[in-house]
């Protein structure tokens, strides 16, 4: 019987085996809490760490090392925003849409990123390489209203801002090809 | 020698701007004093500094100077620069109304070493506790102190830690609550960011009053730096031998680990975060029993606030009866706020608890941005509420806040000025408790959902009077029966503007009109043929090509395809596009 999933997409062998090695040896090393579903959470981080989401054979390795059904796992995986079931995009955009981002006008950055990049919250862009999410308060609310993509976070913005910036992670893109 | 960064701008909006002339100046004397490698000048936007003349601030050392004439350039370039000393008489004496005792060693220490923070006094509470205190008497001095938790609820400390203490149980465990969960507020990072060591020192505190051996920081994912930071306090103290086995030499020990939160507000609520920690989604449980009784692995556990766990070392140190002679009645010591939303100077504050909401806004924000008019003021994140203008003399404290309907909250103060809808900052908050709901208890899941509803339906003009009376009893049973504060405070929000913006809300379901033009479906963006002197830049800006016309003939906005962005209205030089 065939038993892939939908929820979360197949890794390619290669990324699998060195991801999965990486992993099991994480759980060797990690010293178990209480009891193991204790060191839940922080496996977790590092599943999302390692292939950037919650891949199925992950949840399943996970699953046999601490002894957890695999149904947890996922539900876990639903549960928290911070775990996705999807790949992430190579340059994933936040849009902050925390309460001093939104008094400073934060929808209307939003409102012009899907406009440029023609995808909804949620969606990737079909290329890979833009995805739109947004957080909650990313904790520089003084400097409001604020995007992030990936590691760098964008401060103090108006809309007509916007194109500069997609437009300087594409350029870095080419470059990196 | 680090180089040294000057930073100027003229302050005062009256008169011509003189940055220039005094960029010129330093740029000169620097150059000629040959200390171009030593230092560089930059003007920049703002300084949180008005009306205060010319102004420099000198980084790294963050020395700032006002009023400057001229002939201060060759001083300041002279004795700061070259010789690294202050000048009195230029100095900017912040006559501030803060006062920081929590955030005291924020910006002015090393976060990374440990040795800056022994300097500052750092873990001399600790050994006083250890050496020649018994558990009973850290809880004497809390209870003198009246110190009350800083993470909403203001729950007495002293009785948190005298609950646990009297539990029999070999097994107890610390929290420290770093999930900083109210969108728009930073108070709790910016400790954990920049004195991580306190938090540490409150921690040891709380394990050895309550006799506990190990202990977790759980900390938002959202703040690697922090986690960053926490985790080499942590390597650092273990070296110093201030954690882990007989610490400093007594027979107490303890461990500190750090769990990381997954991005889920409910999580800030104890049971939840316990359950997260245990590897469990993280929705709340009823309550009793409480942490203190059956937490962590149904083990007595007490979880503290950052805040209100970095106010230990100070209080310990000072004494209780020192803590307590700063606040109000029933409310001692400070609070930091994280002051954002449409004032002038936005940051953390820290200031004694029982100062007017006035002074905070006004003496330390510096007023509201454009000298618009403020509105009302927003506290306590998606649980709290408003205050209107009219009670902005109103001292700070657990109970006048409350009294008005609002919460002290963690820390978040948004201002809230004549532009800003109070439906919409309504929605705003539901819809985010609505997205954040753990789904656990119906009324929570279905009547967040319903009050969001009836919000949409009023901002996009289709609302009808007893809509008003809906919202009210809807508020009301999720109050009374949901489960956790989420859904017990989520409609605070609509309670509280309601309560003192009712006339807001009948404008938009009577008149359907958005008085603070925030509303879409309720305004329409024209152009004024008398003051368009058609540049056709609307015309070029439209998204949707709803302007018409031409250079000749002039332009008009077709309302079925105008989207209402905006950006006309924005474009335009001569304000000949209105919004109403
Ligand atoms: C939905 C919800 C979210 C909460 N979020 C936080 C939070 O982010 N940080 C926090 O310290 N307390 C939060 N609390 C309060 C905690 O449940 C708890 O009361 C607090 O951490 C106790 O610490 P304290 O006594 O030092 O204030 C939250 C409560 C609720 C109901
Ligand atoms: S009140 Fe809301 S968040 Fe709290 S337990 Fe119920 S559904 Fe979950
Ligand atoms: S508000 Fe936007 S869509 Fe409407 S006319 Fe102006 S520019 Fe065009
Ligand atoms: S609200 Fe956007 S950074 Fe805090």
């Amino acid at each position: 019987m065939n038993n892939t999933c939908t929820c979360a997409p197949e890794l390619k062998e290669k990324e699998k085996q060195d991801g999965i090695k990486e992993l099991k040896e994480f759980i060797k090393e990690h010293k178990l809490l209480h009891d193991k579903q204790g060191a839940l959470m922080t496996v977790l981080h590092k599943v999302q760490e390692i292939f950037g989401y919650i891949p199925r054979e992950a949840m399943d390795v996970v699953s046999e090392s601490l002894g957890v059904p695999t149904a947890h796992i996922y539900g876990m995986a639903t549960f928290y925003n911070f775990f996705s079931l999807k790949p992430k995009a190579k340059y994933q955009i936040s849009v902050c849409k925390g309460t001093a981002c939104y008094v400073a006008g934060g929808a209307r950055l939003l409102e012009r990123v899907e406009e440029e990049l023609k995808i909804k919250l949620g969606d990737v862009t079909p290329d890979g390489l833009f995805g739109l999410s947004i957080t909650r308060c990313l904790g520089c609310c003084g400097l409001s209203p604020v995007i992030q993509v990936n590691e760098e976070v964008f401060v103090r913005l108006v809309p007509e801002k916007i194109p500069a910036i997609l437009e300087k992670f594409r350029k870095q893109e080419k470059k990196t090809k | 020698m680090q180089k040294k960064i000057i930073y100027l701008k003229d302050t005062d909006s009256t008169q011509q701007d003189r940055v220039n002339d005094f960029y010129t100046l330093f740029s000169n004397e620097l150059r000629d004093t040959n200390l171009i490698e030593q230092a560089s000048v930059v003007r920049i936007a703002d300084m949180g500094l008005y009306e205060k003349g010319v102004a420099v601030k000198i980084l790294p050392e963050n020395i700032v100077y006002t009023g400057l004439k001229n002939t201060d350039v060759k001083k300041i370039i002279e004795e700061t620069i070259k010789g690294n000393k202050v000048i009195k008489e230029s100095l900017y004496e912040k006559k501030s109304k803060q006062m920081r005792a929590v955030l005291k060693n924020c910006g002015y220490i090393d976060p990374e070493s440990l040795e800056d923070y022994l300097a500052a006094g750092g873990y001399k509470a600790l050994a006083k506790v250890l050496l020649e205190m018994k558990p009973e008497q850290v809880v004497e001095e809390l209870k003198k102190s009246g110190l009350r938790g800083r993470g909403g609820a203001g729950y007495p400390t002293w009785m948190k830690w005298n609950f646990a203490r009297g539990m029999n149980s070999p097994e107890k465990y610390v929290i420290c609550n770093g999930d900083e969960g109210d969108p728009g507020a930073y108070m709790d990072r910016s400790v954990l960011e920049g004195d991580p060591h306190s938090v540490l020192e409150g921690m040891i505190i709380a394990g050895y009053t309550i006799g506990s051996s190990k202990g977790y920081f759980y900390i938002r994912a959202e703040y690697p730096l922090a986690v960053e930071r926490v985790q080499k306090a942590i390597d650092q103290a273990v070296e110093a031998g201030l954690l882990g086995n007989n610490i400093l030499g007594s027979n107490y020990s303890f461990e500190l680990e750090i769990r990381l939160g997954a991005g889920a507000f409910v999580c800030g609520e104890e049971t939840a975060l316990i359950a997260s920690i245990e590897g469990k989604r993280g929705t709340p449980h009823p309550r009793p029993p409480y942490p203190s009784v059956k937490g962590l692995w149904e083990k007595p556990t007490i979880i503290n606030n950052v805040e209100t766990l970095a106010n230990i070392p100070q209080l310990i140190f000072g004494g209780g009866a020192k803590f307590a002679s700063i606040g109000t009645e029933k409310s001692k010591g400070t609070k930091v706020f994280a002051l954002t939303g449409k004032v002038k100077n936005s940051g953390l504050v820290e200031v004694p608890m029982g100062i007017t909401i006035r002074e905070i806004i006004f003496d330390i924000g510096g007023g509201i941005l454009n000298n618009r008019s403020i509105k009302a003021v927003q506290t306590g994140g998606p649980s709290g509420g408003v205050i209107p203008q009219e009670f902005l003399d109103t001292p700070v404290d657990y109970e006048n806040l409350g009294k008005l309907g609002s919460i002290m909250g963690s820390g978040g103060m948004i201002a809230i000025d004549e532009t800003d809808c109070l439906v919409d900052l309504a929605k705003f908050y539901l819809k985010f408790c609505v997205d954040e709901s753990c789904g656990k208890c119906a009324p929570c899941r279905l009547g967040g959902y319903q009050l969001l509803h009836l919000l949409e339906k009023i901002s996009e003009g289709k609302g009808e009077m007893e809509d008003l009376d809906k919202l009210k009893k809807i508020s009301y049973a999720m109050q009374k029966a949901s489960l956790c504060g989420l859904g017990q405070s989520a409609s605070n929000p609509v309670f509280s503007t309601i309560r003192y913006f009712e006339e807001e809300y009948k404008k938009h379901i009577i008149e359907k009109k958005c008085p603070a033009g925030k509303c879409k479906a309720l305004i329409y963006f024209k152009i004024l043929p008398p003051k368009c002197k058609k540049c056709g830049l609307c015309f070029k800006n439209c998204p949707s090509a709803a302007i018409l016309g031409s250079r000749e003939a002039g332009y008009v906005i077709d309302p079925i395809k105008c989207v209402k962005c905006g950006l006309c209205f924005d474009v335009c030089k001569f304000k000949a596009v209105t919004k109403e």
